[in-house]
Parts: C-alpha cells; structure tokens; sequence
C-alpha cells in the first residue's frame, strides 16, 4: 500500500485517503464561461509515466485535501504539500 | 529409509503421534511432516494433477510442487499444504490428495487414460477455439481426474486475527545473510524485525551437521540476538509480499505441538509490517533436473536428501546416486556417505574441480564424470537410474537419486515491486535487479553460494539499512565463519561453477535442435560439451530407448519438455504465452523449481539467450495464504461496521424489520404495520396521508456551513440559488458535477447571515463533504467558509401528516408551532427545556411535515415523547420502504433517478436554475447532447391494466413495438399508490415518446411480463403542494 506523509498528521496507510484525481489540470474560475476550459478541465488528462500531481483527501484524518507527487512508474512520493498553500 | 539413532534438531524426549491416510505414525518434535512422514518409511505421498503419477516428496521447504497433502478435518479441514512446511504436531491428521480411490492403488493412474486430452493447451485451445463447446463433453472427466486438494465445506471453526507492525529494519530470512544482517542493525542502534518461515533460525545452516562449526556459529549468533531488546526474531513467519510503501504482508502460523490452536489463540495471523527499510536475505532455491521420469519418488533434490540427514536424522536412501552438474551436490554425497550410504555421483561435467574428487575418494564416494542421467527406473518408488556416459549407456541400482541443477537466487520477493530479476550470464542465473532505496539484499539471493560471503553481505546490508532509518551506532566487525570441507576454494566462490549450469541454449543448438526429442535432454550443459550431448542425440536410437517416458519441468502442473516443445512449435513463444499455454508455473508451488529451466528451454528452442526470452512477473503471494487469514476478524458481523441511529433499539423494540443502506441500519418497514413488506407500506402509506407517522431521518448527511461567504460558497454550489434565502428559511436545493451531470440533492436551511445547515441524501453524504472540502480547498480558497459534518451529532425525525402540527404541539406544549410562526420551508431553532431544538418545517412525503433535529444523545427522548404526544392522533411509525412509495406518488426523484447519467433538464427540474450562471457544472450541463431527444427524461406512468403491477427496472417500448434491445427508456421507481389504487411509476422515457397520454409497454424480460401502462405527469398526487401547506 502507498504510504502518504500527510503533513499535518504524519505517515498514514493510503486507504485512510480519498482519491481526487489530477492536481495538475487548471480549474477554470468558477464564473468562467468558457466552455473548452472546462472541458478541458473535466476530461483532458495526461496519464504521465512518471511524476504525477493529484490531489488525495485524508479522509479519516485532518481531512486537509493534499497534492502528492506521485511516479506512478515506482509508486515513488516525491513531495507532498496542503492543497491549500499549492493555490496560494 | 530411516531415522537414526543420533543426530538432529528433533527432540527424541517428545513423541508426536500423527496419522496419513488413517495410518498411525510416530514422529518427534522437531519434525516437519514430510521428515516425519520419510522416516516412517513413507516415499509415495500423492498422485500428480493431470497424469495422477506417484510421486514422492521432492524437496525440503517451500518450494515442493509433489507432497500437497490435506489437514485437518471437518470445518478445519486445509487442502494443499506443502508436507515440507508444515511443523509435526501432536495429533496431525494429513491426507493425501487426488488419488482414487487409494493413494497405492489409483484407478485413474492408468497412464495415459486422459493424457490426450491433457497435453499442452489442452484448455487453451478448448475455451479459446472452435471447440468451445467440447467443453461441455470433457468438464464432467476431467474435473474428476486434474485437481489439486479438496477444501472443507463446513465453516472454519478458527480464529484469524490481523495486527499492524512497525519497524526501521525488517530482514526476511535468518541464513547467515540475515542473521548476520539483524546483528548489525541492532548493534547501531534498529529496530528490527527478523522474518523465517521455519519454525527454526537459521536457514542454510540448518542443514548442516549438528556437530559442526556452522551449528557453533548459529547458536553463537541466536543467543547474541536475542539479548537484543530492539531486535525480534520472527519464526513461522512469511513474508509472502512487498508493496508499495515499504509495507511487507506477513502471515505468521501458531498452534506449534499441536494440530489446533488454543482456546482464543488465532490460527493464523496477517501482519502488515511496515518498514522503513528491507534487507532481502531470501536465499536460493535448488533446480531439479529434467530427464525422462524425473518425478519418481526416491527422486529428491540433493540439498533436501542433506537436510533431511542432518537437520532431522533420516537416511533418505542407502544407495544412492547424487546426479549434479555443480560442485554443490557434493556436500550431499558426502554427508551421506559418511551416514553410512553407498554414494555414486554423476557429474555432467567433465571435469569437477581435483579437489572434491580426491575428497570423494577419501569418503568412498565414486565419481562418474561425463555422466548424463537419462531416466528414472522403478513406478512407485525409485530402482536404478540410467546414466548415458561417453562409453555407452550405464545403468546404477539406487534407492535414492538426489539431484541438483544449480541454483536459483529466491529474487520473488524483491520483484514484487515491479523491479524486474536481471540475467547474470556468469552464473547463469536471475538476480534481484535495481532495487529502490531504503532496499538491500544479502547473501545467496545476490547469486553467492559460500557462507563467509552472506555473512560479509549481511552485515553490510545491516549496517546500510540501519543507516538508512538514521541507526548509526557504532557496530562491531561481522562474526566470521571460515568452513572448512568443500568451502575452502577460491575466496570468491569456494563452490566454484555451483552456480553455473550450462547454458541449454548452447545444448539445444549444439545438436538437440529438434524439439520433438527435448525430453532426452535432462538439463543444460556448459559449452563446448557438444560431443558429450551428440551421444544422446534425436537420430541416436538407443539413446531414445534410454531416455523414454516424460521428463517434467513443471512437476506441480504435469508441463512436460515435449509440452514446452509443443508450445514453441504452435507458436507460442513469449513467456508469457507459454506460461498459460501450458499452466507451466501455475500451480500452488507457483513453479518455483521449473520456472528456470522453462526459460532456458524456450530460450535454447527459439535460438535466443536467456534474458531476451525474459521472465514471467511475479507477484504476491510468495506462498499461498488461508483466505482465512486476510479476513482476519472482519467476518460475520464484523464483516464491516455497522451504523446505528440513536433511535435503533427503539425500533428493534417496536417491531422494525431493519434493513442495511450503506452501513447505515434504517427501519425497513415496522411489522405492527403488516405481515411483510407489501402489506406494512401500504398501510404505512394511509396513515400518513391519513392521520400522522414518524420516520427516524438521522441518516441524512447534515453539514454546517458557517463563514462570512457561506452564502456565495452555496450559491456556487448548488444549481439553485441560495445568496438570497432569508434567515430563517429553508430551501430545496440541487448540486451537479463538473461534468453537468446531476449529482445530489437535499436541503439548506439559513440559520444565520453567515451560518447555514445543509442536509444531503444518505447515500453521498461522504461524497458531498468531501467535495466540498475539495472546492474550499483546491479552487476558491478565497472564500471565507468552513464545513464541518454534523452527520452524527443530530439525531433527526420527520412526523408527516394532516395531523403532524397537532402532535408537534402537544409533544412541545411552549413552543407556537402555528403556520404564521412555522410556515412551510420555515425553521423554529428553539430551546425546550433541556433541549436544542431544530425544527424544519420540510416535506418529503408531500403531507404537512416537520424535520426534528435534536442533538444525538436526547434522540430516543424526543423521538419518544412524540409516540407518546400523538398516540391520539394516531401517530406511528414508518419505515423506508413507505417514504420511498411516498415520495414516488409526488414525483420527488431519489437515487434511482440521480443515477450519475441525469441531468437536471432530463429530471425536470431546469426551470429551478433559470437564467442563473456560475454555479458548478453550468458550462459543461449545456452540452448538445444533452438535448438529444432521444435523451431519456423524468416521466410518471400509471398502469392500467388490472391485476397487473409495473418492476422497477422494467425497460419502456411504445405499443406493437418488438421488446428487443434498450427500447425508449427504463422504470427507475415504482409503487403501489392507495390513493390511486393503482401501479404508479418514475421512468426515464426518450423525450420523443414521453407525450402525457400515450400509451406505452413496460417490459420485464427476466420475469417474462410486460404491462401496459400510460404516460403521465410524475406527480400523482395533489400537485398543486397544497397539502403542506397551510
Ligand atoms: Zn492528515
């Protein structure tokens, strides 16, 4: 299983995460009419072999929704950040 | 054979009684069953897969494919165990496994009978091809004949339990790599966990005489570790898989001297250990060798027949003939000899190395050299062996054969984490490959075979993984072991070529090249031993005659050489291929001891070198786990967890059939109401579109919603408005995905200008905390709002009904309940008594209702005072299943319409959204095509054919259309509605059909029926809402 260092409660198994998919595409703002940003958005995705931003929930946790640097090549963590400071 | 008088690691002081196949026996702590088993006399434990051949026991330790024996009886009955692992206990009852209808005496044993049925892709090409259908003819034979052991049908009476481990340092196996390893982590300072199989320490060096220095070194080292506090020493343990993480899957074995656990002691344990770094000390496997009836019994791998003599005191054989094409078989030959056996070895090799052949002499073992064993003589047990030598054939009377191929590094474990094995070509053999960091490996598994060596690597990959987690005490030099016999070679491989076999490519080419005659090859040879291996050559008649009758690779499954020959010459070639081609390599054992002669036989028929034919993954489980074990304790009951509402022993006391939604345990309907289902929601129903009922809602997903811009955060995510709800009001609101797609609904209740109290479905309560934390966090983390789920802080209840105002009053004398002080979508947020009151006026059943929200802990008292407060206005309770055919009479949609493909305007709901904008899912709701008319949307069906009812489920055509295909939509919700007297149904019907009045065909292909029925408006009943208000 993957072990995800939640950075405010420390190393936890993955199941005590929730999945959220790519961290890496940009979410149009909220107001944006634009319709290929937001199918973009919703669909595009890169499926790299190698690093990978996405988002994780540590559900049974802080619940702080974290971005992960994961290579999906080892499964390797390379960093792990609040979701909240990536945005700031 | 048999046990000698001395010598050992068993305890002669304590006699294990066990039985096999009904027959008493007599063996000593200390034993593994297949020792036991050996030194009573016992060769022939089990009939092979396929062919149902006799066979014996092969091997010493995980690695068996032969002697799967079934223990146990009853609910504790385990089929497949290998006989070599399983530790003697007192009262053990094993049997032999696929025989019929006796072990010596098999009826189905008549080789042959079915061995054209049987042969290589037999099952491929039978589900893969034309003949599919022959499938049916053979399946009532065949799973009669092939098989593997029969599990017991009772229920396990035995416990499992699961525990979590933590360690820096976690070493898997205890040879001198390991233990070496486990010293020096703990001396700087690990903490570390020692992992064995074995019910003993000490790995290889168990199989050496009791008496010699490595027994010295051994004990030296156990009685250093453990004085250790920070070291634990693991035994009956596997490490049967690595995962990401560093997290190895453990199961450790109890129950040691006796057959069944203790009273509250677990049979088995799954321990997910995890470590911060591994050290791999895994050790090698010995290979058999492939020549014609090599799976005889009497036939044992040579490192076996030693440990058997030394490790348990059993003389395998008298004569015996060690056949090897490396130096390693040689401590075999000589320990046996010196046990007082008659010791003939065939080396295939030229020239072994002068040393070990005036050791051979010095013990009276004769060396043949240039000595190819062709076959095995002798049905049940082992008589002789036919050696092809550069003179001609030879044939040798012997009791046992110990063979041994070389050796291959156990690399399974470090390749589970997708870290292929790497192709040495000088020892001609798989090593582990690049492994990640925080990983190590030691000893034999790095493709070494001396002992000083694992010792050396040992410390090593100690004190580096100690280092690793941050360990770094000093650590005192490696206990050496200088052995000396057969060890004092070269200093970097005493065993010399042990562990280079020949290449079988070489041979294949160098004159084997017709595949059909593969089986007269027994194992690959060195180059430039071509005139050697011209002897028994395809066109060389008598060299056929001697070679004549199956030589296996994979002994476990029955995969012969002329399979694998098969396989190439139909094509398929890819390990992969030839893998499921033949099942080689598929069995329990996982074709631990043919995997590598497979290869080199693909490899040498397809001209190729070994690494470019490659090897097959491997995965978990190293060995195979009880089911029972992964379980653990989360069985029955306890199979998840259950939640409970406050109110729960209420209903169960008042006669509620409960039924399970998520974990969540609700009241499905309550039996004072009726006999069953159908009868109690019916009548459940009436009385609340009559008089009152009750209904237990804290199931519902309740958030709150506080911040300065709480009220922009639910404008944004819900489809509806909420910037201008009032203070003091509810509203119904609808969220969507990004991808416009419908995806909960509920409602939110303004409690404050900056505080707001959100209810969801119960079923994406999860889902929509959790999304709303997504967007407060990833996308708008400007917006000052926090969210907090409140799920079970508030129990919750809805009394619904004409007469519900009165019994809120009576229940709640102070409170002014009146339609001027709570009007409909109105909220009362009060204090009675000692209670917080939260009560929205909400309806869901489409009667006058009220939602009481109540903190948790005073549920039952408020639920209770309001039976006891409308027990004259006749209040009961009601269930699920009532609350469902209620909403479904006023066309509320549920989960069965927001089903993850409907958008709002297919469920009809687009004009509560208007002309709104910058709501979630906006953009991508406006897709074209979802305004195909042939979109599905949000009909009510009522049927009008009497005595008949509508299925949910049931798909929709219009009249004399054929039902065939997905037709024009589906029922999503369907009831019998009292107050229709009628089937009443939700649907989703292709906008092009869905005409108020137009009849159409709802059909139930699996019941056979279809009904007619009419489209109509899918509120049923009073839609105008005026029964809730007012
Ligand atoms: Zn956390």
């Amino acid at each position: 299983m993957l072990r995800i260092e939640c950075p405010c409660c420390g190393p936890r198994d993955h199941d005590e995460f929730r999945y959220g998919g790519d961290a890496s595409v940009t979410r149009p703002a909220y107001d944006d009419p634009d319709f290929e940003a937001w199918y973009r958005y919703v669909f595009v995705r890169e499926n790299p072999a190698g690093l990978h931003r996405e988002y994780w929930q540590h559900v049974v946790g802080c619940r702080q929704w974290l971005v992960v640097e994961r290579d999906t090549r080892s499964h390797t963590i390379a960093s792990i950040r609040f979701a909240r400071e990536t945005r700031a | 054979m048999r046990r000698l008088a001395i010598g050992g690691r068993i305890d002669r002081s304590q006699p294990m009684e066990f039985t096999f196949d009904g027959r008493a026996m007599t063996g000593f702590r200390g034993d593994t069953l297949a020792s036991a088993l050996l030194a009573n006399g016992v060769r022939l434990v089990g009939r092979s897969f396929k062919y149902h051949r006799p066979r014996g026991i092969l091997s010493a330790g995980p690695e068996e494919p032969n002697a799967l024996v079934t223990l146990g009886t009853g609910g504790r009955r385990e089929p497949n165990l290998t006989a070599t692992t399983v530790e003697l206990a007192d009262g053990l009852v094993a049997e032999s496994q696929n025989r019929w209808p006796s072990l010596k005496f098999d009826a189905q044993g008549i080789n042959g009978l079915f061995a054209p049925f049987l042969s290589a892709g037999f099952y491929y090409k039978t589900f893969m091809g034309p003949t599919r259908r022959a499938w049916m003819f053979y399946e009532h034979f065949i799973r009669k004949a092939a098989g593997f052991g029969r599990a017991g049908e009772e229920p396990d009476p035995d416990r499992y339990d699961v525990r979590h481990l933590f360690a820096d340092v976690a070493i898997v196996g205890s040879g001198p790599a390991g233990l070496s390893a486990a010293l020096a982590a703990g001396e700087a300072g690990a903490r570390v966990v020692l992992i064995e199989q074995d019910f003993a320490l000490g790995g290889t060096l168990l199989s050496d005489p009791q008496d010699s220095e490595s027994a010295a070194w051994l004990s030296g080292m156990l009685a250093r570790l453990a004085g250790m506090p920070n070291v634990s020493l693991m035994t009956r343990t596997t490490a049967f898989g690595a995962y990401d993480g560093n997290v190895l899957g453990l199961v450790e074995r109890h129950g040691s001297g006796t057959a069944d656990p203790k009273e509250g002691q677990a049979r088995q344990m799954l321990l997910l250990l995890r470590a911060k770094s591994i050290v791999y000390a895994s050790g090698a496997l010995e290979r058999p060798l492939t020549f014609a009836n090599n799976d005889r019994p009497g036939i044992m791998l040579a490192s076996a027949a030693r440990i058997y003599l030394n490790r348990f005191a059993v003389l395998t054989g008298t004569r015996v003939v060690v056949a090897t094409d490396n130096d390693s078989a040689y401590r075999a030959a000589f320990d046996l000899a010196t046990a007082g056996a008659e010791v003939t070895i065939a080396d295939s090799r030229a020239e072994p190395i002068h040393d070990l052949r005036e050791q051979a002499r010095r013990r009276g073992v004769a060396v043949r050299t240039n000595s190819l064993i062709a076959n095995a003589l002798g049905r049940r047990a082992v008589r002789a062996v036919s050696l092809s030598e550069p003179g001609g054939a030879a044939t040798v009377r012997c009791d046992l054969v110990a063979v041994s191929g070389g050796w291959s590094p156990t690399v399974h474990l470090t390749s589970h984490f997708g870290v292929k094995p790497v192709y040495r070509e000088d020892i001609q053999t798989f090593v582990p490959g690049k492994l990640g960091a925080g990983r190590f490996v030691a000893g034999a598994v790095m493709g070494g075979l001396t002992t000083a060596g694992a010792i050396e690597q040992g410390h090593r990959a100690g004190v580096d993984a100690s280092a690793f987690c941050g360990a770094a005490k000093a650590v005192q030099q490696p206990v050496r072991l200088e052995l000396t016999e057969i060890d004092a070679g070269p200093d970097d491989s005493p065993l010399g070529t042990s562990l280079r076999p020949a290449p079988l490519a070489q041979l294949v080419r160098g004159g084997y090249g017709s595949p059909a005659i593969l089986p007269e090859l027994h194992r690959p040879r060195r180059s430039g031993e071509t005139s050697h291996a011209k002897r028994t050559r395809g066109g060389d008649e008598e060299g056929a005659k001697l070679a004549a009758g199956k030589a296996f690779v994979d002994i476990q499954m029955d995969v012969t050489t002329q399979d694998i020959a098969l396989a190439h010459r139909e094509g398929y070639e890819s390990v992969e291929h030839l893998k499921r081609y033949t099942t080689l390599g598929m069995g329990t054992d996982q074709g631990k001891t043919s995997n590598f002669y497979a290869l080199s036989a693909m490899a040498g028929l397809r001209g190729m070198a070994v690494p470019e034919v490659g090897t097959t993954t491997f995965r978990p489980p190293y060995t195979p786990v009880a089911i029972g074990a992964l379980a653990g304790r989360s069985i029955g009951h306890h199979y998840k967890p259950i939640r409970r509402t406050p109110m729960h022993d209420w209903h169960v006391a008042n006669g509620a059939q409960m039924l399970e939604g998520g974990l969540w345990m609700r009241p499905w309907f309550y039996r004072t109401s009726g006999r069953d289902v159908n009868e109690a929601y019916v009548a459940e129903m009436r009385m609340v579109r009559e008089t009152a009922g009750l209904m237990d809602i804290s199931t519902l997903g309740k958030i709150d919603v506080q911040g300065p811009d709480a009220a922009e955060f639910l404008d944004r995510v819900y489809a509806n408005g909420f910037a201008r709800l009032p203070v003091g009001r509810a509203r119904y609101g609808i969220m969507l995905r990004d991808d416009g797609i419908v995806f909960d609904d509920g409602t939110t209740t303004r409690l404050g200008e900056r505080h707001f109290f959100m209810t969801t479905s119960t079923a994406k309560a999860a889902d929509v905390m959790s999304r709303l934390e997504f967007l407060l966090d990833t996308a708008w983390p400007d917006l000052r709002v926090s969210v907090t789920s409140v799920t079970y802080e508030w129990a919750a209840m809805s009394v619904a009904g004409p007469n519900s105002r009165d019994i809120l009053a009576a229940a709640f004398p102070d409170l002014d309940v009146s339609n001027e002080a709570l009007p409909h979508m109105g909220l009362l947020e009060e204090q009675y008594r000692d209670m917080h009151l939260r009560i929205i006026r909400l309806s869901f059943s489409g009667e006058r209702a009220y939602e009481i929200y109540v903190g948790a802990s005073l549920g039952n008292e408020v639920w209770c005072r309001l039976m006891e407060a409308g027990a004259p206005f006749g209040l009961k309770p009601y269930g699920v299943e009532a609350l469902g055919a209620l909403r479904v009479e006023k066309g509320h949609i549920a989960g069965p319409e927001i089903d993850g493909r409907t958008t709002l305007d297919d469920l009809g709901l687009s004009r509560m959204v208007g002309k709104r904008s910058g709501y979630v899912g906006e953009v991508l709701e406006r897709r074209e095509a979802f305004s195909d008319p042939a979109r599905p949307r949000l009909v009510g069906l009522r049927c009008f054919e009497p005595g008949k009812q509508l299925h949910a489920g049931a798909i929709l055509f219009r009249p004399n259309e054929s039902l065939q295909g997905h037709g024009l939509g589906r029922i999503t919700s369907v009831t019998y509605s009292p107050a229709l007297d009628a089937w009443v149904a939700l649907g989703l019907l292709a906008r092009e059909a869905a005409v108020e009045g137009a009849e159409i065909v709802a059909a139930s292909p699996i019941i056979g029926q279809a009904v007619r029925a009419r489209v109509v408006s899918p509120i049923f009943l009073d839609p105008k809402g005026e029964r809730l208000r007012g």
